[in-house]
């Protein structure tokens, strides 16, 4: 089966360090007596913790709940008591803290009640939720939740599914040997992906240098009776990108601003098809993954291993020679050193590899930039190097940006070509993440000052609402003041006797004593509205009563009737609503 | 002689018409500047500067009023990017820069007087009148404005120390041993 192959740009060709550890096939590595599982293992949502200190759990048993639909969630990789759930040393560069569920074994390492079942038997949605609570995330090394990545755009049908088993960093060899050994499931694992996003075809792209991978997946496509193509492609580093695999095996260039399910094309890297199919089709959650351990140990192998398996005791299985100065969790070339070996294996966790002196030797100086432009010629995704470099250096960040920085997929080729040692990625990751955390600080300040402005007019809205308050209080105040007045005018015309009006004007004094008598009769007639509207309330706290109750009502009432009546007036019920103006 | 006469006042008053037009119809209304000035302010709104809050402190800029050094929060980095926008020379800050801070309301002692809360100019605090109140971290600005109002002392500032959602590659360094 020959099949046309495109070339991606750039790219560069290390040594690949492959051969001692794949000498042995996986092995089971040894469940250790406590394991630290951090919560946050996947791109997005932090899983929260669904288990409590002193609680009893069983291998497999859900101990983080997937937050949110970008989550991923968190298993007990074995069975054995929750001893704590505290902050921990993470598989991280910074050696920071982040929340760990701290299991105990037992030694029994028995399973929860597993339910297999048949993705063609259930709605999609269904099954991306059990992938979602399964914990299945990207196991290159990326650990986005894979759930996410299973729906096909509407506009675009959906032509590829790639399924990566290129494999491309030096020293990694944790893919090949799952292809080697268990191609079997992997290929019904591509099935499960293919029926989910309605792809066309399948096509597993493997890099050259691992034929034995490529026999094993062909041997298990023809013993499956299924269309899918294993391809051959050429071993150059970073062909295992998910940009660059789907560039080799489609010609499709997915662009910066696009996803590749808007071309027709979605990328899976073989171990993230593997735990899929475990998930689905043995209920088993994703509780221990493949990794590579070698360097400068004196066994170097894969191994399986339980997630939240310290990388102490993970070590020590390679036997380190006694030179080993250093790890590397992730390959050479894009992987960091582990800040402490207390930190767990986790998802993310591909390779592991124990450097010495000799094996990686510090680099030399760093020197000027001459501008020779091999960075941007190894470039795998056509940046300028050189250019991101000196606005990176000179924290110029928004001419990174001009410049596309945040298409650098950091896969270090501009480094390793770099004859003036400049540490380029390092400058690159450093801009990023400056920029990440300027835009985080000026969303705050923006929400910050949308919420003082709200509150400010908030204010302005009760200062407002108040002063009418006061105004209109004072305006009846007044008017009262007005009536009363009139009142003890009325009276005194009233009364002739006593005082005789005026002579000289009585028919000047008439119509007043007319109208202040017409406004006189108003209020009055308010105010015995009023008090029949008090009168119709009646307070709320007596209307459902029981019978009980009532009788003690009854009694109190007879109480206070059978009392003095001078020493206790009985209480004329009094209903206050706020934001009426206080009686006179 | 008179034919360019006549004709340079032609252009005057020509162009003289569209400048004016364009004035009218252009008018940008407010003042751009302070707005740009604001955006470069922290939003914290403590009034450190004197100014009750960013926007009259931007104003105070714009009009020259105030010097671009009175904002602590935004830091020598704010000052810079002020130099940096307005043309002017850049100055040490007036007073001392410190790290990102947030508040915190010790819970057991607070005793819900809502002081606090009227304090807050972000409205950062939830709490009820005889209820214990707290803090919304995320919201916070760190602008110190509640701790003085609080009559039990029950408000501290902590500096924000650095975690995984906040972590950042350090900018790489070489090291003058290694070099040499």
């Amino acid at each position: 089966m020959l099949r046309r192959l495109f070339n991606f740009k750039g790219g560069v060709k290390p040594q690949t360090y492959k051969a001692p550890s794949v000498q042995a096939p996986i092995g089971l590595a040894p469940v250790p007596s406590r394991l630290f599982v951090p919560l946050h293992q996947n791109i997005g949502g932090v899983p929260n913790p669904l288990v409590e200190v002193g609680e009893q759990v069983l291998k497999g048993q859900l101990i983080g709940g997937a937050d949110g639909w970008v989550s991923a969630a968190v298993h007990a990789p074995t069975s054995g008591v929750v001893l704590a759930i505290e902050k921990h040393v993470a598989a991280h560069p910074s050696g920071l803290p982040t929340l760990t569920v701290v299991i105990e074994a037992d030694g029994r390492d028995q399973w929860m009640t597993r339910t297999p079942v048949d993705h063609r038997s259930l709605a999609p949605e269904r099954v991306r939720e059990i992938l979602r609570d399964a914990g299945v995330v990207g196991l290159g090394g990326a650990v986005f939740p894979s759930h996410a990545k299973l729906t096909a755009a509407k506009a675009v049908a959906m032509d590829e599914l790639v399924i990566n088993g290129a494999e491309c960093e030096p020293f990694m060899t944790c893919d090949d040997l799952l292809m080697r050994e268990r191609a079997e499931e992997i290929v019904r694992g591509s099935t499960i992906f293919r029926d989910l996003l309605g792809a066309r075809r399948v096509l597993i792209g493997i890099e050259d240098n691992k034929p034995e991978a490529v026999a094993a997946m062909q041997e298990a496509v023809r013993r499956l009776a299924v269309d899918y193509e294993v391809v051959a492609v050429p071993t150059r580093y970073p062909a295992g990108g998910a940009k660059q695999l789907i560039r080799v095996l489609t010609g499709k260039e997915v662009p910066a601003s696009k996803r590749s399910t808007e071309l027709g094309v979605q990328c899976f890297n073989v171990a993230t098809v593997y735990t899929a199919y475990r998930a689905l089709a043995h209920g088993e959650p994703v509780i221990s993954r493949i990794v590579t351990l070698t360097g400068n140990v004196l066994q170097p192998r894969n191994w399986e291993v339980r997630l939240g398996t310290p990388l102490r005791d993970f070590a020590a299985l390679g036997q380190p020679k006694a030179d080993t100065s250093n790890y590397l969790m992730g390959g050479p070339m894009m992987g960091f050193e582990v800040p402490s070996l207390d930190a767990p294996v986790v998802k993310a966790t591909n390779c592991l590899i124990a450097g010495s002196p000799a094996l990686f030797p510090p680099s030399p100086p760093e020197m000027p930039c001459i501008r020779c432009g091999a960075c941007a010629d190894a470039c795998p995704h056509e940046l300028q190097p050189f250019e991101l470099y000196w606005f990176s250096r000179a924290r110029n960040f928004g001419k990174t940006q001009e410049y596309h920085i945040f298409d650098c997929i950091e896969c270090g080729c501009c480094s390793y070509v770099c004859p003036s040692h400049i540490p380029l990625v390092q400058y690159f990751r450093f801009a990023k993440s400056e920029i990440w955390a300027r835009e985080r600080e000026k969303n705050a300040a923006d929400a910050a000052k949308a919420r003082f402005e709200l509150r400010n007019a908030r204010d302005e809205r009760e200062k407002a609402e108040k002063a009418e308050r006061l105004a209109k209080a004072a305006a009846a105040r007044t008017a009262e003041k007005k009536a009363a007045a009139a009142e003890a005018g009325a009276a005194g015309a009233d009364a002739p006797p006593s005082r005789p009006a005026s002579p000289a004007d009585p028919v000047a004094a008439a119509p007043a004593l007319d109208a202040e008598a017409i406004k006189k009769a108003t209020i009055v007639a308010a105010m015995e509205r009023a008090r029949a509207q008090r009168a119709a309330v009646q307070p709320r706290n007596t209307d459902q009563l029981t019978a009980e109750q009532q009788k003690e009502v009854a009694a109190v009432e007879a109480r206070r009737a059978a009392s003095p009546a001078e020493t206790a007036p009985p209480a004329q019920p009094v209903v206050v609503r706020e934001g009426e103006p206080d009686q006179p | 002689m008179i034919t360019t006469l006549a004709i340079m006042a032609l252009g005057a008053i020509v162009l003289g018409a569209a400048l004016g037009y364009a004035s009218i119809r252009f008018r940008v209304e407010g003042d751009p500047l302070v707005e740009k000035i604001e955006a470069i302010l922290p939003q914290t709104q403590c009034g450190q500067c004197g100014y009750p809050g960013c926007k009259p402190y931007a104003a105070a800029i714009s009009s020259g009023e105030a010097d671009i050094n009175l904002c602590p929060p935004g830091g020598l980095d704010g000052v810079r990017k002020l130099a940096d926008l307005l043309g002017r020379e850049v100055k040490p800050l007036e007073a001392e820069e410190k790290p990102k801070q947030v508040a915190i309301i010790d819970e057991r002692t607070c005793i819900g007087c809502t002081l606090c809360i009227q304090a807050c100019p972000v409205d950062a605090i939830v709490g009820a009148a005889k209820q214990m109140h707290t803090i919304i971290e995320p919201l916070c600005t760190g602008c110190e404005l509640c701790v003085k109002p609080c009559p039990v002392e029950c408000i501290t500032m902590q500096p924000i120390t650095e975690n995984l959602d906040n972590w950042k590659w350090k900018y790489p360094v070489i090291e003058i041993k290694r070099a040499a």
